[in-house]
């Protein structure tokens, strides 16, 4: 995978800086049904930049994904601080790497490798969509950013 | 007799009046076939009454796998509960029994595709096994280098993998019948690609991507014109057509038990005797053996040959209580039932804007494989379950179809004859949902 030195791509992510995993938890406790609660996981994803086509690479691509999923992220050793992006042609999928990123882009290394993503897709009720089933493609990618940010 | 007026009487009256109304059907060669109570039906199969996330499940995922009657899961039951034993090895009553059961089985099946006698039906575990189970005793001591192997562009990678390996090992070449924009096999193209170099032609009879219904009897008469042997891969066809190995003139013809109401971990292999008796073993070990001596082994006779180890015994028993538990229908009247399914789900997706059907044959079995612009599969899929119905998403295991079709994938609805119009309707409905959550 590859560290991507466009920090200007990464900063016009609002994932993780202007929303927050506060404002994401508090949101879904407003939603009741699965209209409204993959409504917004959609819309979320429509918040993650996109990513230039460059990078749209197989050394960035997540395997094991029934869609195609791609991941590149940019570190800062100053502010040791870790900026995520992540890319894919589904949108659920998007949708939920949102989340993702809401929860462990712009945080040190060390913090994005300790998070327990388990728990928190438990308790906005998205468990199912992180289990170790065959073909998971999230599971895939949270692995995957963690090895990176524990690799730091 | 007059019927008393109570409400439940007059709710199951008008219940059955609709399902005879619509369930009335012609078969496809336009014959009347008797009216089929569907709701009757469906309180055999007791996996369908339940809630999937909150909604009644809709389950459209026949194709991977079909849900079973309370028959063969009780014929599953009463065999561990009442006389589990080990086959043919028994000197003692239970044993026998169990044998009795595994055998008749085994007749049950032979006799439901018309072979010609018990020892052309193999166990295994399902066509995947069967068909390696081909290549590697038939094909790998039959083939030589520069000989050809002919596929189509239909085929599951059941059916292409197994050749690979084959023609890696001997030296074969594999050739694939191209598909037209229906996903109908180019037979003037199928014409071309024989040459007496020819040795197997392998084809599905019904394609799990596309539903499309491949002419096997002109398959096979081509096939055996050049001295070609032709194996069909049926697991798509079992639970829709009847099948007639003898009509068919095929020589292989590879299904599994799940695919067709019965259970995983069981499938058949059909083979011509002629052609059962030259190959050599699969694999090794007991069953299989006549006797067994360190300066050479005796093998055994048909069909045990084939069979090394203990099988699967209550699957075998359940298969067949499967194909019982059909031959009470008239098997017409339930496919004029899916093609009336199908045909509704066709109806409805001309409302659909931006969805293309994915496979168009003429000949077409129940399913229904699509896409709609811009909204991924995948997508479909999570969004479809979040409403009770289980589709299947992603490429179906038929990889090099979906990149001849320049798709990564569908999503793909099955029906069986225990689905009703409304559910066919509900998952257009939820469908319709899907698309304005997206808009
Ligand atoms: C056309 C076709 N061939 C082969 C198979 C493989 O069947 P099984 O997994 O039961 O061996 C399938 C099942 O998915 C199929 O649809």
């Amino acid at each position: 995978m590859t560290g991507v030195s466009e920090k200007a791509l990464f900063q016009s992510n609002p994932l993780g800086s202007t929303t927050t995993l506060d404002e994401v938890r508090e949101n879904f406790e407003f939603l009741d049904d699965w209209e409204e609660r993959y409504g917004y996981v959609i819309d979320l994803g429509k918040q993650i930049p996109k990513m230039p086509d460059q990078y749209r690479i197989e050394d960035n691509y997540v395997h094991g994904c029934q869609s195609q999923v791609w991941f590149i992220h940019y570190f800062d050793p100053e502010s040791n601080k870790l900026y995520l992006l992540v890319d894919s042609d589904a949108m659920i999928v998007r949708g939920l790497a949102a989340v993702v990123l809401t929860a462990l882009s712009g945080k040190s290394p060390q913090d994005v490798a300790a998070f327990d993503m388990d728990k928190l897709f438990q308790d906005l009720d998205l468990l199912r969509h992180l289990s170790p089933t065959r073909g998971n493609g999230l599971r895939s990618m949270v692995q995957k950013i963690q090895t990176t940010a524990a690799g730091l | 007799m007059t019927p008393s007026l109570t409400k439940e009487s007059l709710i199951k009256e008008s219940v059955t009046k609709e399902s005879t109304a619509a369930y009335s059907l012609e078969a496809a060669d336009g014959s009347k076939v008797e009216p089929l109570d569907i709701d009757r039906i469906r309180r055999d199969f007791p996996i369908l009454h339940q809630q999937v996330n909150g909604k009644p499940l809709v389950y459209l995922d026949n194709a991977a796998t079909s849900q079973k009657p309370a028959v063969v899961i009780e014929s599953m039951n009463r065999y561990y509960r009442e006389y589990n034993s080990n086959v043919h090895r028994g000197a003692h009553s239970l044993s026998d029994k169990a044998t009795a059961a595994f055998e008749a089985a085994r007749l049950h099946i032979a006799q439901y595709l018309n072979a010609s006698g018990r020892e052309e039906i193999i166990w295994v575990r399902g066509t995947t096994e069967a068909i390696n189970l081909v290549a590697q005793s038939y094909g790998r001591s039959q083939l030589q280098t520069g000989d050809e192997i002919i596929l189509s562009q239909l085929e599951h990678h059941s059916n292409i993998v197994p050749w690979q390996l084959l023609a890696e090992q001997v030296g074969a070449v594999i050739k694939v019948i191209p598909i037209n924009e229906k996903a109908e096999l180019d037979m003037a193209a199928y014409r071309q690609l024989l040459t007496d170099r020819t040795k197997i032609v392998a084809v599905n009879h019904v394609s799990n991507a596309t539903g499309t219904i491949n002419p096997i009897i002109e398959i096979s008469r081509l096939a055996h014109a050049t001295g070609a042997v032709v194996v069909v891969d049926g697991a798509q066809a079992l639970p829709h057509l009847i099948v007639d190995v003898k009509a068919l003139d095929c020589d292989f013809y590879a299904c599994s038990g799940h695919k067709a109401f019965g259970p995983t971990g069981i499938g058949a292999l059909y083979g011509k005797r002629e052609l059962l008796e030259k190959m050599p073993p699969y694999q090794g070990g007991g069953e299989m053996i006549e006797r067994v001596s360190f300066s050479g082994t005796t093998f055994n006779q048909l069909p045990f040959k084939f069979e090394a180890g203990t099988p699967a015994i209550a699957e075998a028993i359940g298969f067949a209580e499967a194909v019982r538990y059909l031959e009470q229908f008239d098997r017409k009247a339930l496919q004029a039932h899916e093609d009336r399914l199908l045909a509704r789900a066709m109806e409805l997706a001309d409302a659909v804007p931006g969805l293309s059907v994915i496979g168009q044959a003429q000949q077409k079995a129940s399913v229904f494989s699509f896409l709609v612009d811009g909204l991924h599969p995948s997508d479909m899929g999570t969004l479809l379950d979040q409403q009770g119905i289980a589709v299947r998403t992603g490429h179906h295991c038929t990889q090099p179809l979906m990149d001849y079709l320049g798709i990564p994938g569908t999503s793909r609805a099955s029906f069986a004859f225990y689905n009703t119009l409304e559910e066919v309707e509900k998952f257009f409905a939820a469908l319709q949902k899907i698309i304005r959550l997206f808009a």
